[in-house]
Formats: C-alpha cells, structure tokens, sequence
C-alpha cells in the first residue's frame, strides 16, 4: 500500500507540476461558482431590495378607504369611491379603540395656489399633526400644525420642499400668505425633501388642517384614514375591530375597505415571486454551465493520464490506489477551484455593495452551499468515472495509449 | 498442481498450453498459439521475429500485464492465471521489472522521482527508498541528471531511468521490449551492456527486439511466427565476452 503521505506528496507534485492543466481546471471551476455565487448574490440583492422598499411603507399602519371592495389578487383599491362618506367623526371615533396609537384623515384635492400675482396648480392634502408622526415626516423650517386638538384650526399650511422653491424661491416662506382658491393660510412649516411614498409626492404638496380642506373641496367624506397601530401583530384583530367599529357607524353596513401592509405586499407577490424564480433560475443555469465547464476540463486531464494510469499499474500500483490517486487529485482540485471562485464573487459582491449601498447584495446560504456542493461532486464524478474506466483497462491497453504520443 | 511447490528455485518461468486471442474488427487473431516455456533464473533470452508474431503480447503476458485466455503460467512457483489483477498488480511490483521502448516515464517527476515511484507505490519508508536509489542512481551514472525530468534527458539516459525503475525493486526478471529501439547505436550499446551486466549478476532478462545483432547476443534465442514459438535455441556464445554493438 502506498504511505498516507506519498499519497499526498503525488497527488500535491500532480497538481504543482502540471500548472497549466491545473490552472485550466482551477479556472473552470472558479468560473462555475463564481457565476452562480455572484448571479444569485445580485439577483438577491434586487429582490430583498424591494422587499424593503414594500416595509418602508410601514407594517403598522392600515389604511381605510369608503367603499367596499372585495380584495382578489391585483391591486388594492386605491382609487375606491365609497357609497357612503367616511366622515371626520367616523375616524375620531377610531382613536377610541384601544390599540389604535394615531389617526390621519386624509383629504386629497388640486387647487390653485397663488402669492403676490403668481399661481400655480398644485396637491392639496388636508390632514391632522399625527399625519407626519405616522409618516415620519420631517421639517427643515418651521413645524407641523399648531392648532390644538378639539379646537377649531387655524389658516396655516405645510409645504414640500419642491413647492416651496417653486412658489418662494430664494426668498422667505415662513410666515408669508398664501391664497389657496379662496381660501388664506400662512405657510408655518417646510418639509424636508422626503420623495414620493404610497402614492403622494410629498414634496409637491400643501398640506392643510383637515377641516379646513373640507371646507376648501366642500366635502364631508374622507378620503383615507391612515390608522398607526401599537402591536404590529395584532393587524387582523385591529383590523376586525375598526371594521366593526365603523359598521356600528353605519347603520349596520360594512362600506368601508381596510388595506393591511400585508394586502399590499401579497399584491406585489407576483412580482417577488418571479424574482425569486428568476435567482433560482439564473443559479440552476450557472450550475449547469459550471458542471459541463468541470467535466470538460476533468475529461481532458483523464485522457492525457491514461497511459500513466497503466504505467502505474505495471509498477505495482492496485487499481483501487490508482482510482485513490485520481480522486484526491480532483477533489483537491475541485475544493480549491470552488473555494477560489467564491471568495472573487465575494469580493466583487463587497465592491457592489460598497458602490451601490442602497442593495443588500448577499449570496443566500443555499446558492453558494449548493454551487460549492455540486462542483466539487461534478469534479470528483467526473473524473472518478473515466479513472475507474482506465483503471480497470489491462495496464498494456493503457499503456499504448502513449505510443500515440 | 503440487509439482509446481516443489519446484526448484531455478525454475523461474513455466508457461504451458498457453493461448491469446484478440478481436480485431470481426477477425480473431491468434496472438499466443499453444505457448509452452520454461526458463530457468539468470537465463539471458532474446525473443524475435516479424511484426504481428507475438513477441510482445508473449512479453506482456510474462509480464502479468496480459492475462492469458487458456493454459497456465507459473512465475516463481505461483500460477499466476487465477490471480485476481490486484493480486496480479503485487506480484508485478516484486518480480518484474519493465523496460520499454518509449521509456514510459511520468514526465512531470524528476528521474529520481521516476525510478523511486514502485517503492513509493510498494509503500517503503522514504529513508529505506533513499538509502536504495544512491547506489542504483551511482551505478547508472546519473548522478548528476537525477534532479532533471525526462525532458531534459538524452534519450539513453532515459532508457536509464527506466532500467534503474525495473531494478529497483531488485525484480528477479527483466522483461525489455525493444530496449534499443528509440537510441542511436552508441547510446543502444550503453543500455545492451547495463542490461547484460545485470544479467550476469543473475537476473533473468528477457529481450524482445527486431534487432538481430541485438537478438544474437543471448545465449538462448526464441523465434516467433504467427502466435507460435518456432524455434527454441540455446547457443554457447557468452554475450559478455564480445563487445557490445
């Protein structure tokens, strides 16, 4: 039997000593797991990507619409026209329910602004204080609104931030008048540029005590109530406890449509659904072209060894230790091959996340176990099936395979 | 059966009955027709005849590297036929030793390397293997090319290696196969004379070759024709009392 050591000693001089072979068999095999660790890493990315675009929304909040709308798939009803108003005593009775943190009307309307001669169309949101609490909204001058709850509100209105270099450009806007339709308020806030979210360009808006754009649209009905809840958990009890609440309302009809983050996020479903089969898809393919690569390059070097593989076995050497040989010899090959591909794909995913940090790149645990697991079984099976082959040759046929030479 | 135990030790190679057929396309060819042989240890014998005789299927045979498909073959005292190939590979490694044509070196090891590989495959020590190779490496007059590889070896000095490779495992026979063949004359008369010397220190060495001049150097000559041996000869020449080549 050969000692343990000559064993490594042979394969390790097999490996060393043949460096192109090596190296083409080393790069096949990197090659393979990189373009399965790296594919799957940036394909990951995307998808957890918008998966926390769909959380920033927030998962405690809910929102209730007028009208009912059975939710099948597709879309929720954004746009729904209610049968019946949800009035503002509607949603401040909400904020009785124990659960419910806060509450925003919302009334939503276009409406012409105009200061000193100058006008413009804009996005009128009339909204109580606790709107930019549960929106997290931020002010860069100024504050939300002053008025105290139970009081009546005063003529004051919150900019964006886009708004307000439009209407005021360079000059002052805190303070300042500004006629929206027929209506006067002073601008006592801006917000700090915060971009769009569920459906609103904040920073195109005005925003306006609820009551006050009521008056301004002439309207008694809402058209969201935005509801913050303490325990995110409890998003189907609280659901089912404002839906009974507001049925109470109304006279025993059920018209109102509460979207949950949930409802929202199996609406995308279909969209992270297919960028979970696209990863899927993207690393069986690597796989496979990572596999082929593997064989190729393992045959070519079985091929050229067969006459070796003979001469060993002329010296003495078994057909189970000739079979050993080989097979250390692939799995070292396969092990570093593999090892190598994945730490470039993990440093390239590195320099990724580092350019781009908005994109959680990451391999999941699967795709790079499995890129690992089936180029190191591709490269030991592929090259232990031709060893067996030529081990089992009578060691003259194997020899005269070098004759050719 | 029990005759071949109580042989004498002399009696290295016995071959009786034995046959060899291979299928060529959808012709058989009759490799080996009903060889029967026994050398005695030290013989010096040199096998010839036209391409396609058999000499070296009758090699490869004697070699254990060709399993005979009737008959039997008795080397040192064991008929080597039932053998399973693992056994077979054994019995090679500790009786046999191969000289070819082409060499047959593994190009990538040194010829130290080279000629070390049966005992690193017979699993001894590396300082048993050490203390072995210096005299053989000394006697072959490598010692100064040892650390080179095949490539960058004369043609001889290869043919050197190989014969260090055969006698390192102090293989009682010596199977050559056209040992010559791939060296210029100068170089061919080197190798005929090592060959010889381990001859004359009792190694049975059997020599296939085309080569008359080559051929008549042994005292004894085996002539082959279509699978058979046609004559068997033993001569008085003494091969190391003329010049080689």
């Amino acid at each position: 039997m050969i000692r343990l050591q000559d064993h490594f000693t042979f394969t390790l001089r097999s490996v060393t000593r043949q460096r192109f072979r090596t190296t083409m068999q080393l790069v096949a095999m990197a090659i393979g797991v990189l373009a399965v660790v790296l594919l799957t890493g940036i394909g990951e990315g995307g998808r957890r990507f918008v998966m926390a675009e769909f959380a920033s929304l927030g998962n405690d909040v809910l929102v209730m619409l007028p009208g009912r709308k059975e939710t099948t798939g597709g879309l929720p009803p954004l746009t729904g026209e209610g049968t019946r108003d949800i009035t503002l005593n509607d949603a401040q009775s909400l904020i009785r329910i124990s659960g419910v943190e806060r509450i925003a009307p919302i009334v939503v309307g276009t409406s012409r602004l105009s200061i000193s001669g100058l006008s413009r169309d804009s996005l009128v949101l009339g909204t109580t204080q606790d709107f930019f609490n549960i929106r997290d909204l931020a002010f860069s001058q100024g504050q939300a609104f002053t008025t105290r709850q139970g009081s009546r509100s005063r003529a004051e209105c919150i900019l964006g931030a886009t708004l307000r270099d439009e209407l005021f450009g360079p000059k002052r806007a805190l303070g300042q008048w500004i006629n929206v339709a027929d209506y006067r308020c002073r601008v006592t806030g801006v917000l700090t540029d915060s971009g769009t979210g569920f459906g609103f360009d904040m920073s195109n808006a005005l925003m306006l005590p609820v009551d006050n754009a009521m008056q301004i649209f002439n309207t008694e009905g809402l058209f969201r109530v935005m509801i913050q809840i303490e325990n995110i958990d409890a998003v189907p009890a609280m659901t089912t406890a404002v839906e009974q609440q507001m049925t109470l309302r109304h006279d025993g009809q059920l018209d109102i449509t509460i979207v949950t983050p949930d409802s929202l996020l199996s609406a995308f479903n279909n969209v992270l659904l297919i960028m979970t089969f696209a990863v899927a898809g993207i690393a069986a393919i690597s796989l496979l072209v990572a596999g082929v690569l593997i064989m190729n390059m393992t045959l070519i070097g079985v091929a050229q060894r067969r006459a070796e593989i003979g001469l060993l076995k002329a010296l003495g050497a078994s057909s189970k230790e000739v079979r050993l040989l080989f097979i250390t010899e692939a799995t070292l090959l396969a092990t570093s091959g593999a090892v190598l591909g994945m730490l470039i794909a993990e440093v390239i995913l590195l320099g990724l996340r580092v350019k781009f940090p908005e994109v959680p790149f990451a391999t999941p645990v699967w795709a790079s176990a499995s890129a690992i697991g089936i180029s190191a079984v591709a490269g030991v099976l592929f090259s232990w099936i031709p060893a067996q082959k030529a081990a089992k040759l009578p060691p003259v046929l194997a020899l005269q395979a070098q004759a050719g030479k | 059966m029990t005759e071949a135990t109580t042989e004498t030790n002399t009696e290295a190679i016995r071959v009786r009955g034995v046959h060899r057929r291979f299928q060529l396309g959808d012709q058989t060819v009759h490799a080996l027709n009903d060889i029967n042989l026994d050398i005695t240890q030290g013989e010096y014998i040199s096998v010839m005849g036209p391409s396609g005789s058999g000499k070296s299927t009758l090699l490869n045979m004697l070699g254990l590297l060709d399993v005979p498909d009737e008959g039997q073959y008795w080397l040192a005292g064991k008929d080597t036929v039932p053998m399973s190939e693992e056994e077979r590979a054994g019995y090679r490694r500790d009786h046999i030793g191969f000289v070819f044509q082409s060499y047959h070196l593994v190009p990538r090891l040194s010829a130290r390397e080279n000629m070390e590989l049966p005992m690193m495959l017979a699993g001894i020590p590396p300082a048993e293997r050490r203390k072995r190779l210096e005299p053989v490496i000394n006697r072959l007059g490598l010692t100064e090319r040892a650390g080179h590889k095949p490539e960058q070896l004369s043609g001889g000095q290869r043919q050197r290696v190989a014969i260090g490779r055969a006698i390192i495992m102090q293989a009682p026979l010596l199977l050559a196969d056209e040992p010559t063949g791939n060296l210029d004359t100068h170089s061919g008369a080197d190798v005929v004379e090592l060959l010889e010397e381990l001859n004359a220190q009792g190694i049975t060495l059997i020599v296939v070759t085309h080569d008359m001049a080559l051929g008549q150097r042994a005292k004894r000559r085996l002539r082959m024709v279509d699978g058979a041996i046609v004559s068997d000869d033993t001569f008085a020449i003494i091969p190391s009392e003329e010049p080689a080549l």
